[in-house]
């Protein structure tokens, strides 16, 4: 097991160093000029040059790669041209809101979608399955932004239930931490349950029709038990797949739910970094984020093979 | 039982909500500050921040008159080359150093020496400062000034600590010092900057919240959400649009200042092989296209007739607006005929660059069909902001949908952007006699000769027009009906004197 981890991190390092580059580059490639984008009304061609100095924005731009990868490694990310603060103070800031937000996320997704999954596979053809395929596309269907501005007006304005937005740390309030995010986790859950019901609803029709189910139903075991021991865990291994691979799209939507329920996470932090050319915390973002869905994935790998014993072997 | 259960959760809500707000007050920006020194920062709502954090040498009335705030006296010399200022003697700042005429002098040495300092060219003017004695000050000029008091109203005359400024650098805006009625506590980056009462300001007692909570909210209508439910007590930059759901509220109220800076397209008259066509050629057309658009009409149907329309840098209510060239109303005919004169009866394309957010191209989209009635024909290129910026600073546009935010002297909202070598002179419009009157009204302290040299620059710009003013913004704030003692200022500024909540 160790060894296999060990060959999985390894496969990782070239990716994560091809991830950089083609950040590094791309940014580069974007028209406008961050000294000039920070300068905003204030545009004083002596500063602007003593600042291009400051950050090195003069340098070729493989000189400027080697520069920023050294300091990296080194665990320094740069500092953010808009706020002077470090990039690792603002990323160690950012990404404890963005994990509670896609971790709620993820409760309400998985919580909302393997039962309808499992229930519409069960249930296939009856008023049930439709009713579960018919919430999912709506799911599928509905725009985060317009849920989001939807539940704020109904839930916090007009009942005046839960609070509009903004973001608490658990340590400082917990109860209130939770309360504030359940809107914003809610709207990023949906799609990702409907997704999720969608192929556990697959997965469990390919299993519920194979033969074994037929001789665990056969040997008179209770329906109950046929479902969730045996068809269940067997349709486990692409659900798996699937949620480590929806990590990525959970941080993609955080970028949109951060917008709306102005959450100080990741998301909102690279809109606005990229929007003010704040090359630092673009590329802190995009690193820390390629690392953490390599994580995500070598995790997966690892549930893969506790849930089927026959890759243990192999 | 699910009701039972909501019931507890709105009632914990509740709870927490009024536990923790006790005294605070919580204010949405409609965007995150930058770096917290007002040496190096540039936003809009930094200088919000600042109102509380930290105090300048003088302040403005709504009426934009100069009054004392650290500095209690101020005169000039005859030629207008010395400015002679006392200074309060029971200022401290956050950090226990006292503030005196050293601190001045550390401050304006800052500003003019930090590399950091964005302040540099609004002092170019002092060229020495003399301290007279700990609380008196004196400042030796080059020349004469009549900008320097409004800068002093602005981050150029905020006072930071000098112990504070000296141990952290360039560092200093991470942990700011000033001597403002409430000092820094807390700033998370996109979420929140915190500040609590500082008990030894002088004023204290005019003061009535314990901390204040600056939250930025980008989207305006989960700002106005927020303050619908409670969860904020007042937000600055109210959309236009959400202003009749607002006032319809009866648990908000609603007010407004008519702002001291504009929304305009400017013409690339010089700038680069770009200016040489057409429209940076010959005026006429440029004043075709004034005549085309009906800047009324634009305020009705994008603004909702809450801004007001303009032909000038300074706001029609402004006392420097010039009565003798009124905004003009829409004359379709004029606008062909002077398209005819330059020889383009037939019509003429313009490519306009936009920022690609809604208001603007809303404004473009409404030009664009006016003017296509008189035969201009508008492309819009909606561009995003930082890349319309770059461009335009490079040339490479022929017209650009831009503004400027406005300063409290008119020098600030027409110097740099009409003469020859102005740092934002993006049109690089340049005409010797402009140059010469706009020197001339920077250099005078005399109200009237700064009038009448502005008004005859006027008369120039209406006729060479390198930029179309199209409308004011109006600043819109909204409160929690509870807050009293709100005082709405042209600068946008939200100023925490006398405010306060009103039971019950």
């Amino acid at each position: 097991m160790l060894a296999f981890i060990l060959r999985r991190l390894i496969i990782a390092i070239p990716t994560i160093v091809l991830i950089s580059i083609f950040v590094f580059t791309l940014q580069k490639l974007l028209p406008g000029d961050p000294v000039l984008a920070m300068a905003g009304e204030e545009r004083d061609p002596e500063v602007l040059a003593y600042l291009r100095e400051k950050y090195r924005l003069n340098d070729p731009i493989p000189v400027q790669y080697f520069t920023w990868i050294g300091n990296a490694l080194q665990g320094d990310l740069g500092i953010s041209l808009r706020t002077n603060q470090p990039v690792l103070e603002l990323i160690g800031q950012k990404l404890p809101v963005t994990i509670q937000l896609a971790t709620m996320a993820m409760i309400f997704a998985l919580v909302i979608g393997i039962p309808a999954g499992i229930l519409s596979a069960v249930k296939k053809g009856t008023v049930v399955d439709y009713a579960a395929n018919i919430l999912a596309l709506s799911g599928l269907s509905i725009p985060n932004f317009w849920l989001g501005i939807m539940l704020i007006l109904l839930v916090s304005v007009k009942w005046k239930l839960l609070p509009a937005s903004g973001y608490v740390p658990l340590d400082e309030d917990p109860v209130r931490s939770i309360t504030v995010m359940i809107m914003p986790a809610f709207v990023l859950g949906t799609a990702l349950a409907a997704t999720l019901m969608r192929h556990t609803r697959s997965a469990m029709l390919s299993v519920l029709s194979s033969d074994y189910v037929r001789t665990a139903r056969a040997k008179g075991l209770v329906e109950r038990r046929v479902i969730l021991k045996h068809a269940f865990r067997n349709a486990l291994t692409p659900i798996v797949t699937l949620t480590a691979l929806l990590f990525g799209e959970l941080i993609a939507g955080a970028v949109l739910t951060e917008q709306i329920f102005t959450i100080p996470g990741f998301g909102k932090l690279v809109v606005d970094a990229v929007f003010n050319r704040d090359y630092a915390v673009v590329q802190g973002i995009v690193l820390v984020t390629a690392v953490g869905f390599i994580f995500m994935n070598l995790l997966a790998d690892v549930a893969y093979v506790l849930l089927n014993p026959r890759l243990r072997k192999q | 039982m699910k009701l039972t259960k909501l019931t507890v959760l709105a009632a914990l809500l509740g709870a927490t909500a009024m536990a923790a707000q006790a005294d605070d007050l919580r204010i949405a920006l409609q965007s995150d500050a930058d770096v917290l020194d007002p040496d190096q920062s540039r936003t809009f709502v930094g200088r919000i921040v600042y109102t509380a954090l930290c105090d300048k040498l003088v302040d403005i009335t709504p009426d934009l008159e100069i009054i004392p705030q650290l500095a209690t006296e101020w005169s000039f010399s005859d030629d207008g080359k010395q400015l002679t200022m006392k200074l309060r003697d029971d200022a401290v700042f956050h950090d226990g150093t006292p503030f005196d005429a050293e601190a001045v002098a550390a401050n304006i040495d800052r500003s003019q020496n930090l590399e950091e300092s964005r302040r540099k060219s609004e002092l170019s003017s002092i060229t020495g400062v003399e301290v007279l004695g700990s609380h008196k000050i004196r400042f030796d000029l080059a020349d004469a000034d009549a900008t320097l008091m409004a800068q002093f109203a602005d981050r150029a005359g905020m006072m930071v600590s000098p112990t504070a400024a000296n141990e952290a650098g360039a560092d200093f805006g991470l942990n700011p010092v000033c001597s403002g009625p409430y000092m820094f506590q807390e700033r998370v980056a996109q979420d929140r900057i915190v500040l609590e009462k500082f008990d030894d300001y002088f004023d204290a007692d005019k003061y009535h919240f314990d901390t204040v909570t600056y939250l930025p909210i980008p989207d305006t209508t989960v700002r106005l959400a927020n303050l619908q439910s409670g969860d904020i007590d007042m937000l600055e930059r109210l959309a236009a649009t959400d202003l009749a759901q607002a006032e319809g509220d009866d648990g908000i109220t609603v007010d407004s200042a008519v702002s001291l800076g504009y929304q305009g397209i400017t013409i690339n008259v010089a700038n680069g092989e770009k200016g040489d066509n057409p429209w940076g050629n010959d005026p006429r057309l440029r004043q075709a296209l004034s005549y085309a658009i009906d800047r009324e009409a634009i305020n009705q149907v994008v603004f909702n007739g809450a801004f007001a329309a303009g032909n000038q840098p300074f706001p029609p209510n402004s006392p420097w607006y010039s009565a003798d060239h009124p905004v003009p109303t829409r004359d379709i005919d004029r606008a062909k005929e002077l398209l005819a004169e330059a020889g383009f009866a037939d019509g003429i394309d313009l490519e306009v660059q936009v920022p690609n957010t809604n208001i603007p191209l809303q404004l473009m989209q409404v030009v664009q069909s006016m003017a296509a009635e008189a035969g201009i024909n508008i492309s819009i290129v909606s561009k995003e902001f930082a890349t319309l910026l770059a461009d335009q600073s490079a040339g490479d546009y022929q017209a650009s949908q831009i503004g400027w935010s406005g300063r409290v002297d008119p020098d600030g909202n027409i110097h740099q952007f009409m003469t020859s070598d102005g740092g934002i002179n993006d049109s690089k419009f340049s005409n010797a006699e402009v140059d010469e009157l706009l020197n001339i009204a920077r250099r005078s302290n005399d109200k009237n000769v700064r009038k009448e040299s502005y008004d005859a620059a006027r008369a120039i710009l209406n006729e060479k027009m390198p930029i179309i003013y199209l409308y004011h913004q109006t600043w819109i704030w909204a409160l929690d009906s509870a807050i009293t003692g709100f005082t709405p200022y042209p600068d946008g500024m939200i100023r925490l004197e006398g405010m306060k909540r009103e039971d019950g």
